[in-house]
């Protein structure tokens, strides 16, 4: 390490109440937006659940759907039109739709109802107990094993509910990679018993998932389903569709994003603020090493990298900070929705970076202007 | 001649709140000189002293060191010249209470891009010469006033300057000290490719000196020096 910057340390560490207060503050604001981004994130990933545990290539809707949970059911005749596209190697039916469950103890509960295609069982999940061929039995529904799951009592095979006024009986139980938001158990069933036993609109169908013959059908496939007056979505176009959807025209979305917006400036405020008052702390001995023969160079150089200190310093606590928090709230809140990607270590990294810039400006421009002579006298 | 100063003049303010704090001041100083600026308080000096060392820009006039005027240098330029050929004893000292007394003296080093440690060893055998090899640890603050006043000195002769200017540098300290370092400065550091610049009041040692001249009110004035 340069002399120099040895020296920027120096002055930086023996200073310690300024650089305690630098570094909690930046780990204030690190943490805040750790913790704002990681909730936003965990709940996008969340919300796009369906699209990701269904599993298939590609989704047709109706134009005005945004999001897996909430579809706009479609007329058959869709179906058979879609399975005549050139390029469409095979495609199925997808009810999602809401069931009431009654328990056997007398007391309801909500659950999201997904009727799989009869004939291929396409986007099933994976069992932990039970056959999937049990399915086909009477009234055979699987329930996904989630944080959601006690919600219906934690049924075994062979428990009995009554789901709509109709028998149903789970036959598996399932597990799914990524689990719902919204905080409703999920059954899965097949889709004629679904479309018989649950809805009482005229169409029935959800979505058709369908598996082009190769990523080059595609563009045909969307443009024949458009001219049908439907929408086709490849699974990560529709993932898109349904964050956008959470992230602008829902009040979560929005508020968190402005949460964040508000850390970012408290870390800036309160780490712009303690650095400057650091700076003109030290006005004096910045002036004695201009007047000793310190470069300008070297001085933006010292305050850029005591910026930078206590800027990763403050980026390494906060960081652990929040991914304790999250992984504690993991453990106590099973339905805790908060993840920690490398895109929000990313953004704090950046908004970090912007803070420790922004302060290292505007002590920098303070001490370029520093008159040892005057500093002296005063 | 390492030192021209020519016509400086140096004012403080404008209009009626206007100091005049240096008129047009004139005066060599050649190679192997030790030359005192004594005056009255207010007299300019540590103006003078500031100009002839580049921290203050004077509003008129030209300052020559071995032939260089110092006031048309580039910014880092003048930086340089600070740091390469000029060592500075503030009025005050202005050393950096984070770091301890060794690394005070090893900054000028430090910025000559002097790894550390030679820095460090190089500041330990100047702060034995003034004395102090014992708190070469300590922070600046836990040393009295006389002994910061050495450390001052210490970090300004560390990188052997061409000239080295001295603001009062035996105000705190007792005649004996004073008279030691002042002797030291003047026997060791003092060559035919160097010389030294003194504002002091303390006539203890004039004796020192090689030619003393005196300053009024901003003006170098004619008075039979007591000169050594
Ligand atoms: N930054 C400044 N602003 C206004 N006036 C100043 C400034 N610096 C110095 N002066 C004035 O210039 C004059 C000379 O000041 P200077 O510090 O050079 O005197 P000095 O001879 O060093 O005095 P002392 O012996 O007390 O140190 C004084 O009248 C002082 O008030
Ligand atoms: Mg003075």
């Amino acid at each position: 390490m340069s002399g120099v910057l040895k020296l920027a340390l120096k002055l930086l560490l023996g200073d310690r109440g300024k650089f305690v207060t630098l570094v909690i503050g930046i780990t204030f604001a690190v943490f805040l937006m750790m913790l704002m981004t990681s909730m936003f994130f965990g709940i996008i990933e969340h919300s796009a659940a369906n699209i990701i545990n269904v599993g298939a290539k590609m989704w047709v809707m109706d134009p005005d759907v945004q999001t897996p949970q909430n579809s706009i059911p479609m007329p058959d005749y869709v179906l058979d039109v879609v399975r005549s596209i050139p390029g469409v190697d095979y495609a199925v039916p997808l009810y999602v739709g809401a069931g009431l469950v009654r328990l056997d103890d007398g007391t309801y509960q909500a659950a999201t109802v997904i009727g799989l295609d009869d004939a291929t069982l396409f986007g099933r999940p994976e069992l932990l107990a039970g056959k999937a061929l049990d399915i086909y039995r009477n009234n055979a529904f699987f329930v996904v094993r989630d944080a959601n799951y006690a919600k219906l009592r934690s049924p075994k095979i062979g428990t009995t509910f009554e789901i709509n006024d109709h028998r149903g009986i789970i036959a598996g139980i399932a597990h799914v990679s990524i689990g719902s938001l919204f905080g409703l158990p999920t059954l899965y069933t097949t889709y004629s018993r679904a479309t018989q036993d649950l809805p009482s609109t005229r169409y029935v169908m959800s979505f058709i998932l369908l598996q082009p013959k190769s990523p080059a059908a595609i563009p045909g496939i969307k443009r024949a389903v458009a001219k049908l007056g439907y929408l086709a979505l490849t699974d990560s176009e529709f993932t898109t569709r349904n964050n956008r959807f959470y992230e602008f025209q829902t009040a979560m979305g929005t508020n968190i994003l402005i949460m964040t917006l508000i850390s970012f400036i408290v870390g800036l405020s309160i780490a712009g603020e303690t650095f400057y008052m650091f700076v003109l702390d030290n006005l004096e001995r910045f002036g004695a090493l201009k007047a000793i023969g310190a470069r300008r160079s070297e001085l933006v150089a010292m305050i850029f990298y005591q910026s930078l200190v206590v800027s990763f310093l403050g980026f390494g606590f906060g960081v652990l900070l929040a991914s304790a928090l999250v992984a504690f709230g993991k453990l106590r809140i099973p339905n805790y929705a908060a993840i920690i990607t490398y895109q929000n270590l990313f953004m704090a990294l950046v908004m970090v970076l912007v803070i420790s810039g922004v302060s290292a400006y505007i002590g920098i421009r303070r001490i370029l202007r520093i008159d040892p002579f005057v500093v002296f006298r005063s | 001649m390492i030192l021209s100063v020519d016509g400086v003049s140096k004012w403080f303010g404008e209009g009626a709140a206007r100091t005049n704090a240096l008129r047009e001041v004139t005066f060599r100083v050649d190679h192997n000189e030790m030359l005192y600026i004594v005056g009255p308080s207010g007299s300019g000096k540590t103006t003078l002293l500031s100009v002839i060392s580049g921290i203050l820009r004077p509003n008129a006039g030209t300052v020559l060191v071995e032939g260089k005027d110092i006031w048309r240098l580039s910014d880092d330029a003048l930086a340089d010249f600070r740091l390469h050929t000029l060592g500075f004893v503030f009025q005050d000292y202005h050393l950096f209470p984070r770091l301890t007394t060794l690394e005070n003296i090893a900054v000028p080093l430090i910025l000559r891009h002097v790894p550390w440690n030679d820095g460090l060893e190089k500041a330990r055998r100047v702060l034995q010469v003034v004395g102090l090899e014992q708190k070469g640890q300590l922070p600046p603050q836990r040393l009295s006033g006389g002994e910061q006043q050495r450390v001052a000195i210490a970090r300004a002769i560390v990188a052997e300057p061409d000239l080295l200017v001295l603001d009062e540098p035996t105000a705190s300290l007792d005649g004996d000290t004073g008279k030691r370092i002042v002797a030291f400065v003047r026997n060791e550091i003092l060559n035919e490719r160097r010389a030294i610049i003194v504002v002091t009041h303390d006539d203890r040692i004039y004796e020192y000196a090689s030619r003393i001249i005196h300053m009024e009110d901003g003006r170098i004035v004619d008075l039979p020096g007591p000169a050594a």
